[in-house]
């Protein structure tokens, strides 16, 4: 199985998902963050979806508890690099993730970890 | 009743009298045709259709109905395509009975074979018109598809801030293309602000309070803010009236005020000289 | 027409993939392709998850009016649903729905077949058209290549 690595700079933690997850790849992430996220201290979770094709519901909701897990531990979450097409679709879904704020790149996501937006 | 043994007898017999039948066949519909196809090339249409046929009739296996039907379509659509009416199509399919019938008509003891075909042809014939009126109303569809799309135009007011004017109605068709348009805007020009302008939009109800919401869902995505502006003072009474929330969206009368808004949040301000 | 099993998630991953390229090929737009094959997750996982493992089918179809299109046909014999109408309660806040995706799938798709009992499995059946986009104008004895 897969382990989506989770790299720190900084105060932030960063994760950018490459390829297909299956289900055991997303639950595992969760949890990998949760830890990270304790042992570190970080303030800000970035998530970089651009090389995502599909987002269904159940990584829909993924991201969702991962903003709430996030939050918990006093950090923010951004999720980074939706494509159109997929949100269209999640808005279809009626996902609208609230509870993780978005932007279109990491650097406008970083933007507004610190405090600019 | 044996229905399936009747329509068995008539799949042999048209099996024998292939060549005839369908030269015969062929004959009539080139008559119909008035020299707009050659006998060649009805042949060989002809042909298939009339395999698919006997295939059907002496219900070899379960594909036969359903490929006589796609050709029969197909037919339908070059033919339409060709300049041909429905009408026309359709007598070429019924003249397959005369054909039959001119073989048939000394011998009595065919008549309930013959009328169980009969009843197949009408059935072919009926369903080349509404494979022509299906494709008449996907070609209608098609050209208003295309007038939406050069009616739903993006344009950039500022630095970061688009603006999608919308023009008529908005139905969930529209929708989609203004998502998509708006989004791919949004990506392209690095935007984080956009201002949807409905003043050209006649009728605001639930329905389309609805549409908007999801298109400013979608944009929210990709980490845009949105404004919703040109709410004349009809439009704000009927979306009180009926109740409809904008929650945490933006709304401005004009385009001035949602462009001074999102500058404001951009963090820029407009000086005179 | 191709037929796949769903039994893992590998499975899933792989019905993916394959249902990304008959959308591909059938002449669906960008988000057309992402609605049918997000449509086939929820419905592959479905499959897997309650329904224990089953089978999936992808055809390529074409209406009468000569649109192509993507069949999908999700097949599994496990315990069935036993409120069919509460499964798919359409809900504009997710979650709704007994959580199977099922009224979020079929918001994706242009036709939705459902047939389930209980006890004896459940069938799911969508189809997706392809659409007219503004590259594809209509024009008279032309062929379009990827328009449908």
């Amino acid at each position: 199985m897969e382990r989506v690595p989770i790299l720190k700079i900084g105060p932030t933690l960063f994760v950018s998902i490459q390829i297909d997850l299956q289900d055991e790849s997303v639950l595992a992430l969760q949890e990998d963050l949760a830890e990270r996220l304790v042992a570190t201290g970080a303030h800000g979770v970035i998530i970089d979806i651009t090389a995502v094709e599909i987002v269904d519901s159940f990584i829909g909701r993924m991201l969702t508890v991962i903003g709430s897990i996030s939050r918990l531990f006093d950090a923010e979450t951004v999720i980074v690099g939706m494509r159109p097409a997929v949100a269209i679709t999640l808005t279809e879904l009626g996902l609208s993730l609230s509870g993780v704020r978005t932007a279109l790149n990491a650097e406008k996501g970083l933007e507004i970890l610190n405090g600019k937006s | 009743m044996e229905v399936g043994a009747t329509r068995g007898r008539m799949a042999v017999y048209l099996r024998d009298n292939q060549d005839k039948v369908i030269g015969r066949w062929s004959e009539l519909v080139v008559a119909g045709v008035r020299g707009r196809t050659s006998y060649d090339e009805v042949q060989r249409e002809l042909s298939e259709i009339y395999a698919l046929v006997v295939r059907v009739l002496a219900d070899a296996d379960e594909h036969a109905a359903g490929e006589l039907r796609a050709t029969l379509d197909e037919l339908s659509r070059t033919r339409a395509r060709d300049g041909f009416t429905p009408s026309e199509t359709a007598q070429a399919v019924f003249s397959l009975k005369e054909a039959v019938y001119e073989l048939v008509a000394d011998s009595a003891d065919l008549v309930p074979e013959y009328l169980a075909f009969s009843r197949l042809v009408d059935d072919l014939g009926l369903r080349t018109f509404e494979a022509y009126s299906a494709a008449r109303e996907q070609i209608i569809s098609d050209q208003s598809t295309a007038m939406m799309e050069l009616s739903t135009p993006v344009v950039r007011l500022w630095d970061g801030i688009i603006a999608v004017p919308l023009v008529g109605t908005l139905d969930s068709a529209r929708t989609q293309l203004v998502m998509e348009k708006l989004l791919d805007e949004l990506v392209t020009a690095g935007a984080s602000h956009a201002v949807i302008d409905i003043t050209g939009v006649a009728t605001v109800d639930t329905e389309v309070a609805q549409h908007l919401l999801k298109t400013v869902s979608a944009a929210r995505l990709l980490g845009a803010e949105c404004t919703i502006s040109g709410i004349r003072p009809q439009v704000a009474q009927t979306i009180v009236s009926l109740g409809i929330e904008f929650g945490d969206i933006a709304t401005k009368a004009t385009l001035a005020d949602a462009l001074a808004l999102a500058l404001r949040q951009a963090g820029l301000k407009v000086v005179p000289q | 027409m191709d037929e796949l099993p769903v039994r893992s998630g590998d499975d899933v991953v792989r019905v993916r993939q394959h249902v990304r390229n008959a959308a591909a090929a059938g002449g669906l737009s960008l988000v057309d392709q992402t609605k049918l094959v997000t449509a086939a997750s929820e419905l592959a996982r479905n499959t897997l998850v309650y329904g224990g493992g089953g089978v999936a089918r992808v055809e390529a179809v074409k209406s009468p009016a000569g649109r192509s299109g993507v069949k999908l046909e999700f097949t599994d014999e496990g315990p069935g649903i036993p409120d069919i109408d509460l499964a798919l309660t359409d809900g504009w806040t997710s979650g709704s729905g007994l959580g199977l995706g099922l009224s979020g799938a079929r918001r994706l798709v242009d036709e939705f077949e459902l047939t389930s009992k209980p006890g004896e499995g459940t069938s799911v059946t969508v189809v997706k058209w392809s659409r007219l986009t503004s590259r594809c104008l209509p024009r008279p004895r032309a062929t379009s290549a990827g328009c449908g």
